[in-house]
C-alpha cells in the first residue's frame, strides 16, 4: 500500500468516521485488449482514504491549472502552458498503479505529472512565473520540470518515447525492479522514433508501459485526420495493449496495476492508451474551439469529469460527506492561493545564475556575453 | 606516419618492423588509434560496471570499423548491445539511460548518421542539466569516425565538428594521435556531461609510439586543453584530427627552407583552447588553420574570430586565414575526393603567402 503524501485532515462534523463505508466496489468500463488475454478486472476496490487522496490530487490539479490560466491572461506566465484540465484522472491513475520508486516522463503538458511525481503546487507555479523559487529556478519553464524518477516535462514531440525506453532499459540493467510509464499524446503516436522504440523495447524485453493519453486532437488536429489507424493501443503491433476510460481514475488505476504487473515480470513492454479530453485548447494560444465545438467540451464535462466522477461515487455510497468534500475543496484553494502568491512575489532569478549549469561537476568556467568584453561566470 | 627507430649499444640506427622495441628501459609500443580506443573503452568497461556500449554491430561484428573488437565477447550482451537501424532510436534510449544511471557509449557507425538523431544529442542531452537547472545529468558519450573517408563519396563524408561544437551544453572532442584517441575517450566516459567524440576512419589505422606512462589505466587527457605537436616560431599552425598530420608533413617540409613551424593539435573542439592559441600568436605572429570540413561558419572560423576579438590579434603581422575542405558536397572520384580536401601542398601555400615568402 502507498503512502499518502497529501494527509486528509481530521474533518470536524456532526458524522464520525465511523459513519462512512470505509470501501466499495465499483463497475468500471471493460477494456479493449490488442494480444493480451484478458485486461483489468471489471471491479475497482476503492477505499475511503484512497478516495478521498485521489478527489484531493485532481482537484489541486484542476486548480492549479486554472490558476495557471488566470495568471497567463495577465500576461504573469509566459510563452508555452499547455493545461491539463480535464486530464486529471490519468496522471492520478497512473501513479496509484504503481510507486514513487518506479519512473516516469511525459512531453510538455506535464504540470499534473509533476505534481503527482512530486513537486510541489508551489514551486511548480514558481516555475511558470519564472521565479528563482520554481523547480527549475527559473530556467525551464512550463515544459521543463523535473523531480527524483520523473525526467520532465520535454519539448520536443516524442522524442521523450526513447528517452523513457532508456530509463527502463536501466531499470532492467540496475536489476531494482523498477519500470518506467512513458507517456505520449495521440499527436506523437505518429512519429517515428516512436515505432523505433517499440522495436527496440519490445527486443530487449524492456520494463516500461508506453501510454498514449489521446485527447482526441494534436493542437488542431483531430485524431481522424492524422492517423490512418486511431486505434492507438494497438499501434504497438507486436507489443500488448489495452484501451482504457481515462476519464475514471478507478480505470486508469487498474489497467496500470495490470500493466506494472506484467513489465515486473520480464515479459517486457506493454501500451495502453487513455481516451480522455482536455477542456483547454492546445495552449493558452489556442482558444480550443475552431477545431471542435463548445458543445462537444460541455458534453465531456458534464457527463465525464474525472471529479465529479469520483465525487458522485464517493458519495452515492456513503464514504464521504459533502463537507467534507468541500472542506477539500477549500483547503487545496487555498493552497493554490499561497502557491499563487508566492509565485508572483518570488524574485526572478539572479542574473548571477544566467550561465550557471551549462556542466555538471566541472570546475568553474567562463562563458562569453553578448560581445567580446563580456566575460560570464558559470559553476555547475 | 610514425616509423620506430630502435638504438643499438653500438650507435647503430635502423628501422624496427616489429611491434616492440626497447629503448634504454622504456617499454615503447606502437599502438594503432583503433587499439588505442579499443583499450580505452576495454579498460572503462572493467572499471565502472555503469559503463556500456551500444550502437549497430558493435557486439557480434566487432564494430563495423572493428573498434570495438573483442568487447561482446568479453563483456557479453548486458554490456554491449547491438541495436537496430534506428538512430533517433536508439540515441535517445541511450540518453534516458545516462539521466536514470548509466554511463552509456553510444556509437554512430559515421556521424552523418548522428543528424538522424541530432535532436536527442541537442535537445535531450546537451541542454537538459540547463533547462533542470542542475536536478538532471547527462553522463553520455557519442562517438564514431567523423568527416571525410575515402571514396564514401558526399552522403558519407561530411564533418560534424563545427555543428556540434555550436552547441552550449555539449564537450566536443576530436583525438589525433593514439595517445589522444586512449586518454580523451577516458576522460569523456568519466565525464559527467554529454561529450561528442569525433574519430577519424582514415587515422584508425595508423600506428603511434605509446609510452609507459600513456599505457597506464588511469591516463586521462583533460578535455579542453590543445597540445603543441611540434615547436616552432616563425608561424602557429592550428588543427585538428586527421589535418594534424598533414600539419606536421608541411612542416617538415618548410624546416627544409628555413620555416619552423608551431603545430597546435586542438584535441577539444568545445570547449576551445583559445588561451594556447594565442599565446602562440604572440610568439609567432602568424596563423593559419588547417580543418578537413567546409569553410563557412566552421572550426577555422570560430577561431579567427576569436583571435580578432582577443588579446593575440595586436601581435599578428598578416591576416590570419584558414585552409579548409572545399565549400562542396564530396565527389567520388579519386581525382575530384583528392582535390576537396586540403593536401600538403595547399597548407604550404597558404603558410608562404601569409608570410609572404
Amino acid at each position: 500500500s502507498r503512502k499518502m503524501t497529501v494527509g486528509a485532515r481530521v474533518v470536524v462534523s456532526a458524522r464520525t468516521y465511523a459513519d462512512f463505508t470505509p470501501q466499495a466496489s465499483f463497475d468500471i468500463k471493460k477494456c479493449d485488449v490488442h494480444k493480451l488475454e484478458e485486461g483489468p478486472p471489471l471491479q475497482a476496490v476503492l477505499t475511503r482514504e484512497e478516495g478521498l487522496q485521489y478527489y484531493r490530487t485532481m482537484q489541486t490539479i484542476r486548480r492549479m491549472e486554472l490558476k495557471a490560466d488566470q495568471l497567463y491572461k495577465q500576461k504573469i506566465i509566459r510563452g508555452f502552458c499547455h493545461l491539463y484540465d480535464g486530464q486529471e484522472a490519468c496522471a492520478v491513475g497512473i501513479e496509484a498503479g504503481i510507486n514513487l520508486s518506479d519512473h516516469l516522463i511525459t512531453a510538455y503538458r506535464a504540470h499534473g505529472y509533476t505534481l503527482t511525481r512530486g513537486g510541489t503546487v508551489r514551486e511548480i507555479m514558481a516555475e511558470l512565473t519564472g521565479r528563482r523559487g520554481g523547480i527549475a529556478k527559473g530556467k525551464g519553464g512550463s515544459m521543463h520540470m523535473y523531480t527524483k524518477h520523473f525526467y520532465g516535462g520535454n519539448g520536443i514531440v516524442g522524442a521523450q518515447v526513447p528517452l523513457g525506453a532508456g530509463v527502463a532499459l536501466a531499470c532492467k540493467y540496475l536489476g531494482k525492479n523498477e519500470l518506467c510509464v512513458c507517456l505520449y499524446g495521440d499527436g506523437a503516436a505518429n512519429q517515428g522514433q516512436i515505432f523505433e522504440t517499440y522495436n527496440m523495447a519490445s527486443l530487449w524485453k524492456l520494463p516500461c508501459i508506453f501510454i498514449c493519453e489521446n485527447n482526441k486532437y494534436g493542437m488542431g488536429t483531430s485524431v481522424e485526420r492524422a492517423a490512418a489507424s486511431t486505434d492507438y493501443y494497438k499501434r504497438g503491433d507486436f507489443i500488448p495493449g489495452l484501451r482504457v476510460d481515462g476519464m475514471d481514475v478507478l480505470c486508469v488505476r487498474e489497467a496500470t496495476k495490470l500493466a506494472a504487473e506484467h513489465c515486473r515480470s520480464g515479459k517486457g513492454p506493454i501500451l495502453m492508451e487513455l481516451q480522455t479530453y482536455r477542456y483547454h485548447g492546445h495552449s493558452m494560444s489556442d482558444p480550443g474551439i475552431s477545431y471542435r465545438t463548445r458543445d462537444e467540451i460541455q458534453e465531456v464535462r458534464s457527463k465525464s469529469d474525472p471529479i465529479s466522477m469520483l465525487k458522485d461515487r464517493m458519495l452515492s455510497n456513503n464514504m464521504a460527506s459533502v463537507e467534507e468534500l468541500k472542506e477539500i475543496d477549500v483547503e487545496v484553494r487555498k493552497e493554490i492561493e499561497d502557491a499563487a502568491q508566492f509565485a508572483t512575489t518570488d524574485p526572478e532569478p539572479p542574473l548571477d545564475d544566467l550561465c550557471n549549469h551549462i556542466f555538471y561537476n566541472d570546475p568553474p568556467m567562463e562563458v562569453r556575453g553578448t560581445n567580446p568584453w563580456t566575460k560570464l561566470k558559470s559553476i555547475s | 606516419m610514425a616509423s620506430l627507430r630502435c638504438f643499438l649499444r653500438s650507435g647503430k640506427v635502423f628501422v624496427v618492423p616489429c611491434d616492440i622495441c626497447i629503448i634504454n628501459s622504456i617499454l615503447l609500443l606502437q599502438v594503432t588509434v583503433r587499439d588505442a580506443l579499443n583499450q580505452a573503452m576495454d579498460e572503462e568497461l572493467e572499471r565502472d560496471e555503469r559503463v556500456f556500449l551500444l550502437g549497430e554491430e558493435v557486439a557480434q561484428y566487432d564494430g563495423a570499423y572493428k573498434v570495438s573488437r573483442g568487447l561482446w565477447k568479453k563483456y557479453g550482451d548486458k554490456r554491449i548491445i547491438d541495436t537496430p537501424i534506428t538512430e533517433m532510436g536508439f540515441a535517445g534510449i541511450a540518453v534516458g539511460a545516462a539521466m536514470a544511471g548509466l554511463r552509456p557509449i553510444c556509437e554512430f557507425m559515421t556521424f552523418n548518421f548522428s543528424m538522424q538523431a541530432i535532436d536527442q544529442v541537442i535537445n535531450s542531452a546537451a541542454k537538459t542539466y540547463y533547462m533542470s537547472a542542475g536536478l538532471q545529468s547527462v553522463p553520455i558519450v557519442f562517438r564514431g569516425p567523423n568527416g571525410a573517408s575515402a571514396g564514401v563519396a558526399a552522403q558519407h563524408s561530411q564533418c560534424f565538428a563545427a555543428w556540434y561544437g555550436h552547441c552550449p551544453g555539449l564537450k566536443v572532442v576530436s583525438p589525433w594521435s593514439a595517445e589522444d584517441a586512449r586518454g580523451l575517450l577516458k576522460s569523456a566516459i568519466r565525464d559527467d556531461n554529454p561529450v561528442v567524440f569525433l574519430e577519424n576512419e582514415l587515422m584508425y589505422g595508423v600506428p603511434f609510439e605509446m609510452s609507459e606512462e600513456v599505457q597506464s589505466k588511469d591516463f586521462l587527457i583533460p578535455i579542453g586543453k590543445a597540445k603543441i605537436e611540434r615547436q616552432g616560431t616563425h608561424i602557429t599552425l592550428v588543427s585538428h584530427s586527421r589535418m594534424v598530420s598533414l600539419c606536421l608533413d608541411a612542416a617538415a617540409v618548410l624546416a627544409k627552407e628555413g620555416i619552423e613551424c608551431e603545430v597546435i593539435n586542438m584535441r577539444t573542439i568545445r570547449p576551445l583552447d583559445a588561451e594556447a592559441i594565442e599565446t602562440s600568436i604572440m610568439k609567432t605572429n602568424h596563423l593559419v588553420t588547417v580543418e578537413g570540413g567546409w569553410p563557412q561558419f566552421g572550426i577555422g572560423a570560430e577561431i579567427l574570430a576569436r583571435i580578432m576579438e582577443g588579446p593575440a590579434f595586436n601581435y599578428l603581422d598578416s591576416p590570419a586565414v584558414r585552409v579548409t575542405g572545399v565549400d562542396i558536397p564530396m565527389p567520388y572520384a579519386k581525382i575530384l575526393e583528392d582535390n576537396s580536401v586540403p593536401q600538403i601542398k595547399d597548407i604550404i601555400f597558404s603558410i608562404k603567402k601569409t608570410l609572404n615568402v
